[in-house]
């Protein structure tokens, strides 16, 4: 790779620091007494200590997946704390409340907050470490009966909602890392759309790893009723540690009847340092369910932090008619490693998704997209059309598309489209030829590259995805 | 056109440059005016292209020896997107294909940063968007490729074309058109030279690489110059080009080859 290419790609992190704040965290380790405490502290009803626990029972047995195309030493997990929580713990009532020391580090992240909230029109949940801090606007959200909160605040307040539907998408057994989530779970975003209402504003939620050996572990559970749509937005960043962190989350999406849901994320976890060292391990589980006839769920992600991904956004899509979309870019550079895509599992009637994948590799990274599109006999007139692209940067970096087709009925379509290609010296001379210096152009090509998935974000995360491609890949430009 | 008080705008001399470590230009030497049209024919491997890339700044390529001034500068002072911004064209002979970036886009972009290094206005989408229409007029463009990759699943003769609209709009001092007429039936080749022509002016001079004496029956050269092994061997005018399109390339600069690996 050239001089050029290497100093473009080689930017350092901008959110490598660490706050100075004083942490509750538990005892390294995991067994069933450590599910108690943290249960105990979160002061949860005994149906979800017992989720736990069935979870716990469930992942012992288990074995973590092999198949991921990524390399990474044996996790010990038995070294990992699997709480901490800024001190102190009362209750908060409002932004004023909160650590300033805390609002300052979300200052520093470009976190959409209290009055700047309000002029974005977002409303921003923010989870530090294990516990979720803040909520901003969920008075208004209120009014129209909508229900934003932290998944421990919604345990409390709408037991009946978490109940029915925690655990319906990804059940506790469901893999290795989503077992283990079920198990220690310690915050995250409950998010409850009613019949007929239109979320008047995108929710948000930040999510932040700041204390080394922690792990997190977050849940978020969106429903949205008949008739009802919102769009959430969800954005992860943490400090720079020479160890790995664990980050193992489960999302579950639940659309009725025509309803719509459009979940995006900027993913941005440390990814370790120019030789591979820390970094966040990212192992999600995300699935939404397309229950109800004409219902939408739509993922949009653009993955360009941890030092190995490990997700799979995917759909079930159950209800006749429904959608199912998945827009997704993932960048690796240095050492780092992802293997990422989508599952798009069609059991209704005239059911139709499209994947777009976009990649981008540069260093020495290994970009691998991994995709299943499952047609049932059930899923007459379904229909998948799957776009998956490579791009490379520099000659010692790798790509790789894993797609699997399986189709069991007659009257489904389904199109699958790859295409790899290289940021080459000509195309950078070419640019130079016109006057267009290097780190433009491969701003420029990047950026044509992703169109297809930026245009499916909402504005203000679209400008934020361009600027975090720009510090990733090329600099200065924003 | 010659003029006798035409100021030089680029003075090659003695110029050698090497890729992956094999010498290909052996000591050119080359005096290009304002107002002037110089073609440089050779058989294929001749240095030509070499040539044309070298004065560009492609990075594969390492002078070894000589100089090269344009406008009184060192030309190899400059990163290639300066030479580009002091006004070096290079028509490539294979402009490369740049997907899901817009042609519009890529033009505006380039227009504006020669703009701005000029001291000029920058066009804004709008303003831009009527002012390269006009210019796509001169090549007989479909609008609609404004919309399209820049290059993205263009025909060569499209190709070219887009090359020939980069040149208007940036309006260079020196273009080099390399290889320009390959590729190109004859209505486009028409069409391509007759664009070249309408650029050309008292105050910037063209460099036209070609093998093929056809294109010098659209654009007239002041000079012609005949390059092999590297080097400039023969310079004559228009009716060399004529003289080698009848004899080939074997006779010209053999009496010159002698001494040179002495």
């Amino acid at each position: 790779m050239s001089a050029v290419l290497q100093n473009l790609v080689n930017q350092p992190y901008k959110h490598g620091f660490v706050t100075e704040i004083e942490s509750d965290v538990a005892p390294k380790g995991l067994n069933e007494d450590i599910i108690r405490l943290i249960s105990t502290k979160k002061n949860e009803p005994a149906w979800l200590l017992d989720f736990r626990l069935k979870a716990y029972q469930q992942w012992l047995k288990m074995e973590e997946p092999k198949w991921p195309n990524v390399k990474y030493p044996q996790i010990d997990f038995q070294a990992i704390s699997y709480y901490a929580a800024p001190k102190p713990k009362k209750k908060l009532n409002s932004m004023d409340e909160v650590d300033p020391e805390l609002l300052r580090t979300f200052e520093k992240l470009g976190v959409p907050m209290h009055e700047r909230a309000a002029l974005a029109g977002v409303a921003v949940d923010v989870i530090f470490d294990s516990v979720s801090v803040a909520t901003t606007y969920k008075q208004k959200l209120a009014e129209v009966g909508i229900i934003f909160c932290s998944i421990s605040e919604a345990v409390h307040a709408h037991p009946e909602l978490v109940k029915q539907y925690l655990g319906t998408v990804v059940p506790v057994g469901d893999n290795y890392y989503a077992a283990l989530n079920s198990a220690v779970f310690t915050d995250g975003t409950f998010c409850f759309i009613p019949k007929g209402v239109k979320c008047p504003m995108d929710l948000s939620t930040y999510f932040r790893i700041n204390t080394e050996e922690s792990g997190q572990f977050e849940r978020t559970l969106i429903v949205a009723e008949e008739g009802s749509s919102v769009s959430y937005l969800e954005g992860c960043t943490a400090p720079r540690f020479d160890t790995n962190q664990l980050h193992a989350a489960v999302v579950e999406l639940i659309a009725l009847d025509n309803a719509d849901i459009k979940y995006s994320t900027v993913q941005n976890w440390y990814a370790g340092d120019e030789k591979g060292v820390g970094g966040i391990y990212n192992f999600v589980t995300k699935r939404g369910l397309a229950k109800g006839a004409n219902s939408r769920i739509s993922w949009t992600q653009v993955e360009t932090g941890s030092a190995i991904t490990w997700k799979y956004p995917s759909c079930i899509l159950q209800g006749e008619n429904s959608v199912g979309e998945f827009y997704s870019v993932a960048v690796t550079n240095n050492y780092q490693q992802a293997d990422t895509g989508t599952k798009m599992i069609h059991i209704g009637k005239n059911t139709r998704s499209t994947i777009v994948s976009k990649g981008i590799s540069a260093g020495h990274s290994n970009n691998s997209y991994r995709g299943l599109v499952r047609i049932a006999p059930t899923a007459s007139g379904a229909r998948n059309y799957s776009q998956c692209d490579s791009m490379l940067i520099g000659d010692q970096c790798g790509a790789h598309t894993f797609p699997y087709i399986q189709v069991r009925n007659q009257n489904a379509k389904v199109e699958h489209e790859a295409s790899t290609s290289k940021i080459g010296e000509d195309q950078l001379f070419y640019f130079a030829q016109r006057g267009i210096g290097n780190e433009e152009a491969v701003s420029m090509i990047i950026n044509g590259f992703c169109k297809d998935v930026f245009q499916q974000l909402p504005m203000e995360f679209a400008v934020e995805a361009t600027k975090l491609l720009g510090f990733k890949l090329e600099g200065s430009v924003g | 056109m010659i003029h006798q008080d035409s100021k030089t705008i680029l003075e090659v001399s003695g110029l050698r440059a090497a890729v992956e470590g094999v010498e290909i230009l052996e000591g050119v030497d080359l005096i290009v005016k304002s107002g002037e049209v110089h073609a440089i024919m050779g058989t294929n491997g001749s240095g030509k292209s070499t040539f044309a890339k070298v004065l560009a700044g492609h990075s594969a390529y390492q002078v070894t020896g000589g100089s090269v001034l344009f406008e009184g500068q060192n030309l190899f002072d400059l990163e290639p997107e300066e030479r580009a911004r002091a006004g070096v064209f290079l028509a490539f002979q294979y402009p490369i294909e740049i997907p899901g970036v817009s042609n519009s886009h890529f033009l505006r972009l380039a227009y504006n940063t020669l703009q701005s290094q000029r001291g000029k206005d920058e066009l804004d989408p709008l303003e831009f968007e009527d002012f390269v229409r006009e210019k796509m007029k001169l090549l007989e463009m479909n609008p609609n490729f404004l919309d399209r990759g820049v290059n993205e699943g263009f025909s060569g003769g499209e190709k070219k074309r887009n090359e020939i609209l980069q040149m208007a709009l940036l309006e260079p001092r020196l273009a080099i058109l390399d290889e320009t007429d390959s590729g190109l039936d004859i209505d486009a080749l028409r069409i391509v030279t007759n664009g070249v022509n309408k650029l050309a002016n008292k105050d910037n001079a063209i460099i036209l690489v070609t093998h093929y004496q056809r294109m010098l029956n659209y654009i007239e050269p002041d000079y012609v110059h005949v390059m092999r092994g590297g080097r400039i061997v023969k310079t004559g005018g228009k009716e060399l080009a004529l003289d080698l399109e009848t004899r080939g390339y074997d006779w010209v600069g053999v009496e010159r080859r002698v001494p040179a690996s002495a």
